[in-house]
């Protein structure tokens, strides 16, 4: 099992571990529901070590970058990220990433856990730009610093101011006297940090984060909270939301496909796409029936097999049971009865405008 | 953490027989494990309930946990207040806890469960 550089601080603080696409992880420590109010109220650490990181060097880095993904790299400014999606040919995901603009010849992706080593190869059979591709996942590590107070307690530990990093921008400074590439952005629908650093130094930052952040009360988190907050705001996961076999205009994604930039991997497939129509649709549920809609159940309209959960569970915010569904396009819109199959019962529930939560500015 | 006077299943639910009827519940370590219990699925009062297969099912936030009918028999009464507060499960697995009562048909069953000091031995394997 793959281990990042803080799974004996896991274990000390008393972790649950899980085997999460082949790494040892915790998947809560205090309480999935309280984690979960933590975050949305104070402040929450998370161990994100696991996440893939690749790094793109050369002259024409932004021309590999934007053929490689949906959005358009152009628009960015150093020190800027954006969302973006990887696609095969054939227009479903190879994953989902963020792009930060280093330098004009330097970008740096952060890329799921479990698509690190095939996004890399992904890109470098693409790689007709003679850059120079980094695995650069086993030299970092990576904390997440997320809620209110997310930003306060960070910045005990960092001369690097952090109020003017804007929300999706990021900058290369330090942390406790380690170099830290301060990313603000995030998965939970907070406020707060990524930050990048070697992993030799994560115990020490992890240890001094909890204590520069006591005061506000800040507690660890797993990845039982990280889903249900990331739920909540509709971010998508892969695996769930979207795979191989999912193209980003059905995911609801179209904003970050950018079909006038140029040429890129999957766009021609998209271009039939985009004339046809998907006939299915991603959007969100509230259960109006006793019961929970789960990932992978099966979702009926008049009787008959009309889609399937992909995210679904109770959300600590809003005290529902919600998730999010692909149903055929003309159910999609919010207010449309639809019934869920909970071990082979139908149990109602209705389409809803998403996301659940959005944090007030 | 495992009260003497219940008797227990491998897979951690716990009975209290009174006469003819069994109390049943989830045990502290079923509870520790699943988390926070969010929801919670019990037969009807009259459904009758073999030993062995599904009594019900507790949900947390992240899973789904089947519950397993320590004694076969008829149910005769389902702990309500579980339906809107299904945390006292968590709270008090042994007492505000309890998921439902059944008739016993046979007293034999409960020969094949565990004591507290042999749940606590099986525990140790797990």
């Amino acid at each position: 099992m793959l281990k990042t550089p803080l799974n004996e601080t896991h274990r000390k603080l008393g972790a649950r571990m899980v085997d999460f696409g082949g790494w040892d992880m915790p998947v809560q420590y205090s309480g999935v529901i309280d984690e979960h109010n933590t975050v949305r109220n104070a402040v929450g650490l998370f161990d994100v070590s696991h996440m893939g990181e690749l790094e793109v060097r050369g002259p024409e880095a932004l021309n590999l970058v934007n053929y490689v993904s949906t959005n358009n790299a152009a628009k960015l400014k150093i020190g800027q990220a954006h969302y973006s999606g990887l696609l095969y040919e054939h227009g479903g995901f190879v994953d989902d990433i963020l792009v930060h603009k280093v330098a004009d010849d330097h970008y740096f992706l952060c890329v799921n856990a479990s698509n690190q080593d095939k996004d890399f190869e992904h890109i470098v059979a693409h790689n007709k730009f003679q850059c120079e591709v980094e695995n650069a996942g086993p030299r970092l590590a990576q904390i997440a610093v997320q809620g209110p107070k997310g930003p306060a307690t960070l910045q005990k530990l960092t001369k690097t101011p952090l109020a003017p990093i804007k929300y999706y921008h990021f900058a290369d400074g330090e942390v406790s006297g380690t170099a830290a590439r301060i990313a603000r952005t995030g998965y939970t629908g907070e406020d707060g940090f990524e930050i990048y650093i070697a992993p030799d130094q994560a115990p020490r930052i992890w240890d001094e984060l909890m204590e520069a952040g006591r005061e506000f009360g800040v507690k660890p988190i797993g990845l039982g909270a990280r889903n249900t907050l990331r739920l909540e705001c509709c971010m998508a996961l892969y695996g769930h939301e979207i795979d191989a076999s999912i193209q980003p205009f059905e995911a609801g994604l179209s904003w970050i496909v950018k079909m006038d930039k140029g040429d890129f991997v999957g766009r021609a497939s998209l271009e039939k796409v985009e004339k046809a129509q998907s006939n299915r649709k991603l959007t969100g549920f509230t259960m109006k029936g006793r019961g929970i809609g789960r990932d992978g159940y099966e979702i009926q309209v008049d009787a008959a097999n009309a889609g399937w959960v992909t995210s679904g569970g109770p959300s600590p915010t809003t005290g529902q049971n919600l998730g999010l569904c692909y149903v055929p396009v003309d159910k999609a819109a919010p207010g449309n009865t639809i019934q869920i199959m909970i071990r082979n019962q139908p149990v109602e529930a209705v389409t809803a405008a998403t996301p659940f939560y959005k944090r007030a500015k | 953490m495992y009260p003497e006077h219940l008797l227990y299943t491998k897979d951690h639910e716990w009975v209290s027989v009174d006469g003819e009827v069994g109390t049943i519940g989830i045990s502290k370590y079923a509870e520790q494990s699943l988390g926070d219990i969010v929801y919670v699925d019990v037969p009807k009062v009259g459904a009758s309930v073999k030993a062995g297969k599904t009594l019900g099912s507790v949900e947390s936030v992240k899973a789904v946990s089947d519950i397993y009918s320590p004694v076969s028999g008829e149910v005769t009464a389902v702990n309500e207040a579980l339906a809107t507060a299904p945390e006292k499960i968590n709270e008090d697995p042994y007492e505000l806890g309890w998921l439902a009562k059944i008739k016993l048909s046979s007293h034999d069953e409960l020969k094949a469960l565990m004591s507290a000091a042999d749940y606590a031995k099986y525990l140790e394997g797990q």
